[in-house]
């Protein structure tokens, strides 16, 4: 390109300047930025999938992110069966057969806040401004972590469900109905994450973000059917636990762990997650546009 | 190496610029000579570039286009652009024209709201009113269009400080497009080309200052872009990695890319710029080349420092009746300095001095910094410095005459 255009009399004038001693990279740098045809635009799947790629090589390089995922559903889990269990159910064995799929649920529940979190420090370090000005099916960034998500929450599932193994726990669905119980709860915070997202663009640091997720996450994940039996509670709590969207997942899940789940069960499950994603997908693209 | 235009084409340039300005000069005058060969080259460009059937087909409509001015969209056009935050106006009407080719530079203090025309510029922030086209692209309307033609290095570090510069420049390559293998290729090439190679396998958070600026800056090239904006490049820098990431301006800009770059720094708009836009509380106060704008200000300044503080006085008085200027004293009580229209003068002003018996330990012959270059401009309303000829253009090359 450069050799289509003489140079001016101003360029021989600097290029004999003494003062401007030639780079001796200068030519290898020449090579580097010269052309190279652009290369076709990318699929909104490959342009996801590469920034899912992207959260892995952070877990790779931060493996400290993956601690809340394997150590809270651990304490969890002990914490419950053994503290509660034999005053709740009469036994810890029997508890543990109501509370895993609870726990399991509440624990990834609890992990889609840092998908938010996540967004919110990389909007902070200006890389997202990058992503942002490239010519990649916009959403790819927020589809990408959460498919990164995705790997983080089936690592949290096989923790508990492992270790619920370890203990007595014994699904009488089979290992069909545990994979299917996971693979709803993997639909469920994927749409929920969006919630998340949408905050990640309001808040201004990841540790308010973080603080108010908290605040919704904490009476959604407790005021839940995951430790006791609403039916004990009194009427006004009950009925915010017959609405709470945590209570119908974990009652979907309990029912494909032990075989007893029917297709309402699931499909008011999967059309919470549709709402979810309904009203934040558009939401978080919403913010993401109007970002300052 | 470096990429700088006549004074010809720096005059028809701004003659065409000046147009859509707060300049003084009314002639419309096409720029599309000075841009011709660039230009061809880009439409050729986009036709092969498969992905894309209308911008194919847009080339090819302008391409029997009479008229010149559409036939060559300018790199960068806004009128009347307009961005508020609350009650703070950070971008209060401004109209640019850039031609493609060359750098550009925005000069201006912190805050003056470079940063946010850029921004806009690079469709992250839609503008409060005014328009602005990339290329002949809305960045508001058009946005993917926008974004296929420009790449951004903004002031902080805009790559993944948690992966290594390698996945990083692979993770960008992926996303522009490139197969696997064409993206490690593309990754290797880079890395041994910016001098990357030792560091290509440390997270970046590691890097040291003048490094991850490089990665930052590679990182918005691994697509060679039509537009490169660069805000504040070099700010931070120490001078050997300034003049890196010049080299590797200067060379992008030797192969087509137009560079619209933001910097506080005069001395670095005049070693890269071929024209600057002055903004100052979100308006353009002073456009033109840097030899205009600094012969504006006079050609510089000659500050003296004496041996005998005494003496303060009676040298004041030698300069100023050789320099014919207004002699200030600095707040060292041995300095004085004055600004000086004519270098010739500067010897028969020392030798004078020293005729007088005024010892001088030490003299320097500067630029007008940019302090004073703003408190000129801001200071007198009709923009004289825009306004002048380009034919002053030497008036930027008296450094180092000490």
């Amino acid at each position: 390109m450069t050799a289509e255009r003489s140079p001016t009399a101003a360029e021989t004038e600097l290029n004999s300047d003494p003062a401007r001693q030639p780079d001796p990279d200068v030519d290898t740098l020449h090579a580097a930025v010269s052309d190279s045809p652009r290369p076709p635009r990318p699929s909104a799947v490959s342009a996801s999938l590469t920034f899912g790629w992207r959260a892995l090589l952070k877990i790779k390089h931060v493996p400290e992110q993956l601690f809340d995922v394997t150590v809270f559903p651990i304490m969890f889990l002990l914490l419950f069966t053994y503290l509660f269990g034999g005053a709740l159910a009469g036994s810890t064995s029997a508890y543990l057969q109501e509370l895993l799929p609870g726990i399991l649920a509440m624990t990834v529940v609890f992990i889609t806040i840092y998908t938010g979190v996540t967004l919110n420090d990389d909007i902070d370090e200006g890389v997202f401004d990058r992503f942002r000005t490239m010519p990649v099916w916009q959403p790819s960034v927020i589809v990408g972590a959460l498919l990164g998500d995705a790997v983080r929450y089936t690592i949290a599932s096989t923790m508990v469900i492992g270790l619920g193994l370890l203990l007595g726990f014994r699904p009488e669905g089979g290992a069909i109905g545990v994979i299917s119980a996971v693979a709803l709860l993997l639909v469920f915070s994927f749409s929920l994450s969006w919630i998340w997202t949408a905050l990640g663009f309001i808040m201004r640091t990841p540790e308010s973000l973080m603080g108010v997720s908290m605040l919704i996450l904490f009476p959604l994940t407790f005021i839940s059917n995951v430790f006791v039996d609403p039916r004990t509670m009194p009427g006004w709590l009950e009925a915010f636990v017959s609405i709470n969207p945590v209570s119908h997942l974990v009652t979907a899940m309990r029912g494909l762990m032990h075989g007893t789940a029917t297709a309402g069960d699931v499909i008011i499950v999967l059309g919470l997650s549709a709402v979810f994603v309904v009203v934040f997908g558009p939401a978080t693209m919403y913010l993401f546009h109007a970002q300052q | 190496m470096t990429e700088r235009t006549s004074p010809t084409n720096a005059a028809d340039r701004k003659r065409h610029s000046s147009a859509g300005t707060t300049s003084t000069v009314s002639t419309r005058n096409g720029a599309a000579s000075v841009t011709d060969d660039r230009q061809r080259d880009r439409g050729t460009r986009s036709t092969t570039d498969g992905t894309d059937p209308t911008d194919t087909a847009a080339t090819a409509q302008t391409a029997t286009e009479t008229e010149p001015e559409r036939e060559h969209p300018l790199a960068i056009e806004t009128t009347g652009l307009v961005k508020h935050f609350g009650e703070t106006k950070a971008v209060d009407g401004i109209d640019l024209a850039i031609p493609a080719g060359g750098i550009y530079g925005l000069l201006g203090p912190n805050g003056a709201g470079k940063t946010t025309v850029i921004r806009m510029l690079a469709t992250l922030l839609q503008p409060d009113a005014g328009t602005a086209r990339v290329f002949g692209h809305d960045v508001a309307t058009d946005g993917d269009a926008v974004r296929r033609r420009v790449s951004m290095t903004g002031q902080f570090a805009s790559v993944d400080e948690d992966l290594t510069g390698r996945e990083n420049l692979v993770l960008l390559a992926r996303l522009l497009g490139y197969s696997r293998a064409q993206a490690a290729e593309r990754t290797r090439e880079l890395i041994d080309a910016f001098g990357l190679t030792e560091a290509a396998t440390r997270q970046v958070k590691t890097y040291s200052g003048g490094m991850r600026r490089r990665l930052d800056i590679v990182a918005s090239i691994v697509v060679t872009p039509e537009l490169l904006f660069l805000d504040e490049p070099t700010t931070g820098l120490d001078p050997r990695n300034r003049n890196q990431v010049w080299d590797i301006i200067r060379a992008l800009v030797a192969n087509g890319t137009t560079v619209l770059l933001t910097t506080q720094y005069l001395d670095e708009a005049d070693q890269l710029a071929d024209r600057i836009a002055v903004i100052d509380e979100g308006r353009i106060i002073a456009e033109g080349t840097p030899g205009e704008l600094k012969a504006s200000v006079g050609s510089g300044v000659l500050s003296v420092r004496l041996r005998d503080p005494e003496c303060r006085d009676a040298a004041r008085d030698v300069l100023t009746s050789v320099l014919d200027a207004p002699v200030e004293l600095e707040s060292d009580p041995a300095a004085l300095s004055a600004r000086i229209e004519d270098p010739d003068r500067v010897t028969q002003a020392l030798d004078a001095l020293a005729e007088s018996r005024i010892e001088v330990t030490e003299f320097t012959l500067g630029q007008p910094s940019l302090d004073e270059f703003f408190l000129e401009v801001t200071d007198r309303p009709t923009r004289g410095g825009a306004d002048r000829d380009a034919t002053t253009d030497d008036g930027m090359r008296q450094e180092g005459v000490e």
